[in-house]
């Protein structure tokens, strides 16, 4: 039996908020984290499998051109080598988010350096890694002085033009104005666990263990990539080990796993080394921005220019849409806003946490920042004044918009002082101490989801979909909806997801999975409790569960005997998403410590206030706003990639010199979850979350340290040699 | 002399490049320690080697041979947990998990540490007292990366077992 | 990591007699090295474990200095307590660097010998002067934000990484060193070598010679600091570090024995600066003099340049605070 919903008008009522069993939103420990904390969650690599062969995956040494011949016999006169896998199904470049059919797979046509080409297989990891070393390549190289690995020296395309009135007048009339070019560095997710896939064939089926984000693409792309029907594919993710947008769509360990199982008839596993993790899967793209406003004497936004620069391999459709907020977070009547994309030969640029707002946030707000200084007004007040009632180009309006409770509440909490700001008023021995602040927003993005919910008479509740929970807290928050849907206490709902044989989820990414399968899962008990009503003889509105049955009434025993309810609830974001803007509002404020010798930078404190419509779990939710939090301050003060521009290697490629914040970096962080229910955003009213604690707070944190030591830095990270370089004597 | 992993005996592989790490995921099934980067910079590795905490994947399992190692199945189980990692599992103080047993295993040393004494570099005195504050705690435990950003609920998780109010 | 035969000697004798042979290594806390084989830069075919010859105590030397055991872990040595007491420039400098674990495992000897970090060295797939003889400097032209600024030459510009041989050479420790049935003391300031035209040896250490212990010399009056300059608050190398024992009497700098660690192949120690800042008193103008002293020979290759006026500004603030001045 099927729950069918699509979304075309905004759902102000939402049962969630009239029931009875009122666990929605508490902040309940999450069921998996018991398992995580002794070691008793399975991760990809980790299934006891008999007979399992390791592989290691070969990596081209340069960056354009081609392999014409693959020595093989060395490899495999090494002890315990088993095959070299080297076909043509092989996978050159990661599947981009959403993909669902297989990326680029002429592995021996090279466009970046560190493209896997090959797999080592092995009796044991350590004769693998070896004898990975040992395979002979030739290769017809590209003439380097060809290769375009420098932005900034290639044509680019434009892959996006908006504009409204004229921008260069309003810059010229108005009496403030801010016009002023930014950098931002390449970023990698770096997810805790490298990839990893152990793929077992039976001769009809397909059945890999492997680390990913989107089951419900992924098998699609995997299917595609080997040449199999999807159903002849099952891929099992329940735990991941962090994701970040790298793990959305499959990577070569998955793929190289499986065409290897298939070729050997035995279970292969293969793990990419955290090297390779940096060099063949997805990067955020570095950019180059400029960013121009406008504004009356009392700063009301007259002019809003936004244009960026970013990179991405040829033949790849994604450009980081750093745009994204900067269309509608601020009026402005004149406007223009373009995109445009350089074809560069380093690895594929995809998404990382945030693609677009991660970096074109934080531009946006130091902008904001100098304008507010150039007004002689507080940033804050700066931002209340230029909230836009519609979207200032389409003039569509917002579903709901907490952005100046953001504002307000934020300040309120983190003690901000509104008076007349200037740099270097407070100094504590070597340190220049200062306050900064930044608005946050981020799209909200929804899919098309199922879950299957049955209800058993004993008063326990099974959800399947093959929904992933990248740590985010899917597991919890999903017992939690049928839990206060069917009045079941949350411990009495099984959550099972993570396997392709269950209904298809809408996958992890863009902050989208909660809404997306918590209102699958509403709906499909939506139609268990229709059921429910006929067997109480109830309308819906009477219909009060809780504890395992009708409220102060029957038991789920009583009233089914022994049969159960089982529903499955397909969630279809309909015609609403073009009648709304829909998007999660935020606000930070941090208080940095800058050395005045040394120019290095410490966050004391920061402050963030988010509205993303209902809470599900504030504890998992708090997670969440934290971990975005953490990521500002490393986009802030350390995390960069760097490219060799001569050969366009990754010369940072592990986790010593890529630097992700450690636990010294990180203060104490205060969340503020601004009381929203978004209509429009979904049923359940919820939005993204995941990704909102990360886009601006670099800027909070960059404008604080402007207002310790007076070192305007616009090229992020700001390490502390950039800061030396821009503060004054 | 085999080595002794949570009170089981194992003799030492044969081949001398297999890593402590790999011999505890790959030879006595205990996934529970996990490989991060294979290389010292993250620490997800990280087991008690008599009583010291260090990073099993620059370890050769073959020069360990008699030494008692802990690791993170060692330290509790689901149905009894240790301190530390009820502590973890109350104060959400992880996301996707992956670096989680690693935390816990530098945690439980990292008590013992400030409990000899021992100065870290945010210590002000080299000799003076040491307390759990969440300074100390911060620093001492930035030998573990977490890419969810989960570090506020580590510091209060541990800062709840050493017993003392966050500073 | 290659195949490699694994031996535990008996006795120094026995593990000098072992690593004679040049593609035999000594395997000491193994933080660096089996970091290095994993990745094919270091490729030996024997593997001598040190561990277990005894070669772990930290004991008081006759002339009241300190002998610290070669396969003494950098924590037994931070925490110490006559290097709490009266070196602890050397156990601030260990406590920067690295992580607990790291330490728990890295040891005096073998972080004497650790390589360098230049990423260009640790993959086997860029030219490298240092892990392959004439193979040609990626790091010249390439990414050298990290790289050295003094004492490079056109062959190598990495820098030697650590922070514990710093405040050695600070502290004018020697380094006691056994093999081929004798015995020479190498003072830590003279054991590293500049890359020159032969960047692939990294220290004075023969085949089959071993690093014993490290010897202090007595504790010397003044003030010791360890200034570590980084990206990241914990867990990062050095951009540049200055370790510092400065002394003073009535009002003028009596003792000033500094190194620097980020700038260089070695830890840097330049004895003129002693000379200069002695008998003065401290002044911002003194110390933007020592640092120009120290730094007229520096070179930049392209992104590091940013060290030669980071180094300015934390040897300044080391030597104000050392000196007890305001800037």
């Amino acid at each position: 039996m099927t729950g069918q919903f699509t979304q075309d008008a905004p759902e102000t009522e939402c049962l969630l908020d009239s029931m009875r069993q009122d666990v929605i939103g508490k902040p309940l420990v999450r069921i998996d984290a018991l398992a995580k904390a002794t070691g008793t969650a399975t991760y990809a690599a980790e299934y006891p499998v008999k007979d399992c062969l390791e592989g290691v995956l070969v990596t081209a040494p340069f960056a354009r051109g081609r392999i014409t011949g693959i020595d093989i016999d060395t490899c495999l006169a090494c002890d315990g080598v088993v095959a070299v896998i080297d076909n043509e199904k092989l996978i050159a470049r990661c599947a981009q988010g959403t993909a669902g059919e297989a990326p680029v797979q002429e592995v021996r046509k090279v466009a970046y350096w560190g493209q896997p080409f090959a797999l080592v297989v092995a009796e044991t990891f350590e004769q693998a890694r070896d004898a990975s070393k040992h395979l002979k390549i030739t290769i017809q190289d590209d003439d380097l002085s060809d290769i375009p690995c420098d932005p900034q020296a290639v044509e680019p395309e434009n892959q996006q033009y908006s504009s409204q009135g004229d921008l260069p007048h309003a810059m010229t009339e108005a009496p403030h104005s801010v016009d002023a070019k930014f950098t931002t560095a390449g970023h990698a997710s770096a997810a805790m666990e490298p990839h990893a896939a152990i793929a077992q064939w039976d001769g009809q089926t397909l059945t890999v263990h492997a680390s990913l984000q989107m089951l419900n693409y992924n098998i699609s792309e995997l299917a595609d990539a080997v040449g199999l029907e999807e159903n002849q594919v099952r891929i099992v993710s329940r735990f991941v080990g962090g994701g970040f947008g790298s793990k959305l769509g499959i990577s070569a360990e998955t793929v190289a796993a499986s065409l290897a199982a298939m070729q050997l008839k035995r279970p292969v596993r293969v793990a990419m080394s955290r090297q390779q993790v940096f060099q063949c899967v997805m990067r955020r793209s570095e950019t180059s921005q400029r960013m121009r406003l406008a504004a009356g004497k009392d700063g009301t936004l007259q002019g809003f220019g936004h244009e960026a620069l970013v990179s991405n391999l040829p033949d790849e459709q994604f450009a980081e849409p750093v745009l994204q907020s900067s269309e509608f977070l601020y009026a402005g009547d004149n406007r223009l806003l373009t995109l445009d994309l350089a074809r560069v030969h380093r690895m594929t640029a995809g998404s990382v946490r945030a693609p677009g707002e991660a970096v074109g946030m934080p531009t946006l707000e130091v902008a904001m920042d100098m304008l507010a200084e150039a007004c002689s007004i507080d940033p804050v007040e700066l931002r209340l004044k230029n909230i836009p009632d519609r979207h200032p180009m389409k003039g569509t309006p917002f579903s709901s918009h907490k952005l100046a409770e953001c504002l307000q509440q934020g300040a309120e909490a983190f003690g901000w002082d509104s008076g007349l700001r200037k740099p270097r008023q407070r100094r504590e021995g070597e340190w220049w101490i200062g306050t900064g602040m930044a608005s946050a927003a981020r799209v909200h993005n929804i899919a098309k989801a199922k879950a299957r919910v049955t209800l058993n008479p004993d008063g326990t509740a099974l959800v399947e979909s093959d929904m992933t929970d990248l740590g985010t807290g899917t597991y919890t928050i999903l017992g939690q909806i049928a839990g206060e849907m069917l009045g079941l206490d949350p411990s009495n709902v099984l959550v099972d997801l993570g396997d392709t044989r269950l209904p298809r989820g809408p996958g992890s990414g863009g902050s989208w999975g909660a809404a997306s399968i918590a209102s699958a899962v509403y709906v499909a008990c939506k139609a268990i409790r229709e059921k429910l009503t006929k067997y109480a003889n109830v309308t819906e509105g009477e219909l009060n569960l809780k504890d395992g049955g009708v409220e102060g009434g029957a038991s789920f025993a009583q009233l089914l005997g022994d049969k159960e309810l089982r529903e499955e609830g397909h969630y279809e974001p309909g015609d609403i998403e073009d009648d709304y803007v829909a998007a999660g509002f935020g606000a930070y404020f941090a208080e940095v410590r800058v050395n005045a010798f040394t120019g290095e930078t410490r966050v004391n404190r920061m402050t963030g206030a988010f509205g993303f419509g209902r809470v599900l779990n504030e504890r998992t939710a708090r997670s969440q706003c934290q971990g975005g939090m953490v990521w500002s301050i490393g986009a802030a003060l350390t995390e960069a990639l760097h490219f060799d521009p001569r050969d366009g290697h990754l010369v940072n490629c592990d986790l010593a010199e890529y630097h992700v914040p450690v636990n010294r970096d990180v203060p104490e962080l205060e969340v503020i979850m601004v009381e929203e229910r978004d209509p429009a955003a979904s049923p359940i009213q919820a939005k993204g979350i995941g990704e909102l604690g990360m886009c601006g707070g670099a800027a909070a944190i960059a404008n604080a340290i402007y207002n310790a030591c007076g070192a305007r830095v616009r090229d992020f990270p700001i390490t502390p040699d950039r800061v030396v370089a821009c503060m004054p004597d | 002399m085999p080595i002794i992993i949570n009170d089981t005996s194992l003799d030492v592989p044969a081949d001398p490049r297999v890593t402590l790490l790999d011999f505890l995921r790959h030879h006595a099934g205990l996934t529970g320690t996990k490989k991060g980067c294979d290389h010292g910079q993250c620490g997800a590795c990280t087991v008690l080697v008599n009583g010291m905490r260090i990073n099993s994947c620059l370890a050769l399992a073959i020069a360990h041979d008699g030494d008692t190692v802990t690791t993170i199945e060692g330290l509790g189980t689901p149905d009894a947990p240790s301190v530390m990692q009820q502590a973890f599992v109350d104060h959400d103080a992880m996301q996707c998990g992956y670096c989680t047993p690693g935390q816990i295993c530098s945690a439980t040393a990292m008590l013992q540490e400030i409990a000899a004494g021992w100065p870290s570099d945010v210590s002000t005195n080299l000799d003076g007292d040491i307390s759990a504050s969440a300074e100390e705690i911060r620093e001492r435990m930035s030998g573990n990366l977490c890419r969810c950003g989960a570090y506020a609920n580590i510091v209060s998780a541990i800062g709840e077992v050493a017993g003392r109010d966050r500073v | 990591m290659r195949p490699f035969h694994y031996t535990r000697p008996e006795s120094l004798n026995h593990a000098s007699q072992l690593t004679a042979s040049s593609n035999a290594v000594p395997l000491a806390g193994g933080t660096n090295l089996v970091d290095l084989m994993k990745l094919q830069v270091e490729v030996p075919r024997k593997l001598v474990d040190l561990n277990r010859i005894g070669m772990e105590t930290i004991a008081e030397a006759p002339d009241g200095g300190l002998t610290i055991g070669a396969l003494a872990s950098n924590t037994a040595t931070a925490v110490h307590a006559r290097v709490r007491s009266d070196y602890p420039l050397l156990s601030r400098a260990i406590l920067s660097g690295a992580t607990q674990q790291l330490r728990n495992k890295a040891t005096t000897g073998g972080n004497l010998c650790q390589r360098t970090r230049c990423s260009y060295f640790t993959n086997i797939d860029q030219p490298c002067n240092k892990r392959q003889p004439g193979s040609g400097c990626g790091a010249l032209g390439g990414v050298a934000r990290l790289h050295a600024i003094l004492g490079t030459s056109a062959q190598c510009i990495a820098t030697y990484p650590g922070d514990m041989a710093v405040a050695l050479a600070a502290l004018d420790a020697r380094v006691e060193i056994t093999g081929h049935g004798s015995h020479r003391s190498v003072p830590v300031r003279a054991f590293h070598l500049l890359p020159g035209d032969r960047p692939e040896r990294d220290n004075v250490l023969e085949a089959g010679e071993i690093i014993t212990a490290v010897t202090l010399p007595p504790p010397v009056k003044g003030r010791q600091i360890y200034r570590k300059v980084r990206e990241r608050s914990s867990y990062a190398f050095a951009l540049v570090s200055v370790a510092a024992i400065v002394a003073m009497d009535s009002g003028r700098i009596a003792r000033a024995d500094l190194a620097f660690g980020g700038l260089a192949h070695k830890p840097w120690h330049d004895p003129r600066l002693a000379d200069l800042l002695i008998g003065e008193q401290p002044s911002a103008a003194l110390f933007d003099k020592a640092a120009c002293l120290l730094l007229e020979n520096a070179r930049s290759h392209g992104e590091n340049e940013f060290k030669i006026p980071l180094t300015r500004r934390t040897l300044a603030a080391v030597l104000a605070e050392a000196t007890e001045i305001d800037l």
